[in-house]
């Protein structure tokens, strides 16, 4: 279980200070698969940081499986049980997707154990498992690959940070098919999705709304999914009111 | 195995990958004498007469045979010139594998220049692998100044693997690399500098025939206050494709200088090169750090990835 409290995260901007995040508390309970969704600069991918270390909070306190966590580094997280996917997977010159397995593993895994990974992410495992995590990859591979790494850590809370950006259609598919199987075998871990993607939002079991830094709605699917899903449609009307009246149309004509 | 003490024995593990006598021929230097030497059928090593080294003869057609001349030093204050010269014949295909390990814990500088000419004849096919390295407490520099000369008659082909990782304190190599039509070489060098280590790499390699290619890659990493130099020059003066490229991570104080270098004498010649220093990416070490290395673990994976 992890548990933010109070947090808030601030960087220098401009001569002030511009708070990312404002305290936020909430809690992510073992067994369970959230999903922290809202608005692009809401703060969410900073959220995901402070979990991981990334980024120390400039305020509040982290605790995971009971302990303050705040003052640990990025490996000491990492190696009490956090795992992290990057939005935007680094590439490395010369390291192997073997590799880069095996140290998520944290054992020489053999190459066939380390295909098993790269087989759930949907990669043919043979192709890929001897490939540098180099310039060759494309996008869509390499955020497959990054996952792979969090799924072959094991980890008592898996941070994905928007998975699904960058995969094609196809691919995003056998994501969903990766995550609702990560779902299922859910025991005493639990996994943390910052997502726009309504198909994550619908296998979550809880939905955290991030606006301007701060927790806007919070609860289980069935309470906020509805919500979420009204207020996308009120949005998108009333963009489209705007539109209308700006271009002079009529109400009713297609904006 | 030969007569040799266990430093010997690990500088020759190092450099040749050798833990017991090799298959195929050989010679191995040490202290400047030949302590084992074996010809076989197809490759014959007879001495010089009028400098220290070596002719090594491989017959027209020798296929999947090797030879290695590795070169142990462990003699403080040796300095020495060697001369190796091979003259590959025709539609061969052979591993030669040299290397010099020097081991120095007096405070008198020891010294090995090993100057080795290759002629490589029509279609014969020839891997040269060459590592140096350096170990030892001593006061006394660990000096390597390996020249090579490379001369490809048409249709050839040589891949040179250059690796100098650890251990060596000054090193200046030179190669020189003449291919005729249809000639193709392929460098690929690995370099590691630490402490006030100098290592400078030039290379002057000339397409003079129709349809030659070259590939030099150089991927290196400076650390502490070593200073690199990589200086590769690739002239084309027929149809033919160059590409040279410098790929280095500085650390520390460490510096590189690199001076690529084109130059297109024929209107069809294809030249390329492609250098970038940088240290290494803060979100590379990151996402290894939250992999569950320390900092310290990370930066050596990724060196080491770097390096292979």
């Amino acid at each position: 279980m992890l548990e933010l409290k109070n947090i808030s995260f601030q960087v220098p901007a401009g001569g002030a200070d511009r708070e990312i995040v404002r305290n936020v508390s909430l809690t992510i309970p073992d067994r369970k698969l959230v999903v922290v969704t809202g608005p692009n600069g809401g703060g969410k991918s900073t959220l995901a940081k402070l979990i991981a270390g990334i980024e120390k909070p400039t305020e509040g306190r982290v605790f995971f499986q009971g302990e303050d966590i705040t003052d640990l580094s990025i490996t000491d997280r990492a190696r009490r049980g956090i795992a992290f996917a990057f939005q935007q997977p680094v590439r490395f010159k010369g390291i192997r997707v073997l590799d880069l397995i095996r140290i998520a593993a944290g054992t020489s895994l053999s190459a066939a154990d380390a295909c098993v990974y790269l087989s759930a992410v949907g990669l043919c495992a043979r192709d890929y498992v001897d490939r540098e995590v180099n310039a060759s990859l494309s996008g869509g591979e390499l955020k497959r690959i990054e996952i792979a790494t969090v799924l072959a850590r094991k980890a008592g809370l898996s941070v994905f940070d928007e998975p699904e950006a960058g995969i094609d259609l196809w691919s995003f598919r056998n994501l969903i098919e990766v995550f609702e199987r990560m779902r299922e075998e859910i025991r005493d871990s639990s996994i943390l999705i910052i997502s726009h993607q309504e198909r994550i939002l619908n296998i979550a079991d809880e939905i955290i709304v991030l606006k301007d830094g701060a927790v806007q709605k919070q609860g289980s699917r069935e309470e906020v999914y509805p919500e979420l899903i009204g207020d996308a449609v009120s949005g998108t009307m009333r963009e489209c009111e705007g539109r209308t009246r700006a271009l002079g149309m009529e109400a009713g004509d297609r904006c | 195995m030969l007569k040799m003490d266990e430093i010997q024995k690990r500088l020759l593990r190092e450099i040749a990958d050798l833990h017991e006598v090799p298959e195929g021929a050989y010679n191995i230097r040490s202290n400047s004498q030949s302590i084992g030497r074996r010809s076989s059928a197809n490759i014959e090593i007879v001495s010089k007469t009028d400098v220290s080294g070596m002719d090594i003869h491989i017959k027209p057609g020798t296929k999947r045979e090797s030879v290695h001349i590795p070169v142990v030093l462990t003699q403080s204050g040796l300095k020495e010139v060697v001369y190796n010269d091979f003259h590959i014949g025709e539609d061969c295909d052979v591993v030669i594998v040299a290397g010099c390990g020097i081991d120095n814990c007096g405070n008198q500088d020891s010294q090995h220049d090993g100057i080795h000419r290759f002629w490589v004849g029509k279609n014969s096919k020839v891997k040269y692998v060459e590592k140096h390295y350096g170990s030892g407490e001593g006061k006394g520099k660990r000096i390597l100044n390996p020249g090579t000369e490379v001369y490809m008659d048409e249709g050839s082909s040589m891949e040179m693997e250059m690796v100098q990782i650890k251990g060596v304190d000054d090193t200046e190599r030179t190669t020189v690399a003449e291919l005729a039509a249809g000639a193709r070489l392929v460098v690929r060098e690995r370099l590691m500098t630490h402490e006030d280590q100098r290592a400078i790499s030039t290379y002057s390699v000339n397409l003079n025939g129709a349809g030659a290619t070259a590939d030099i890659v150089s991927r290196s990493v400076a650390r502490d206050r070593s200073f690199q130099k990589f200086d590769a020059k690739i002239a084309g003066n027929a149809p033919c494709q160059g590409h040279t490229e410098c790929d280095s991570i500085i650390m520390d104080q460490g510096r590189i200088l690199a001076v690529p270098g084109l130059e297109a004498n024929h209107v069809d010649a294809a030249l390329v090169h492609e250098a970038a220093i940088g240290k290494i990416a803060g979100e590379q070490l990151i996402k290894l750090m939250t992999l569950g290395l320390t900092e310290a673990e990370a930066e050596e994976q990724i060196i080491n990835g770097f390096l292979q």
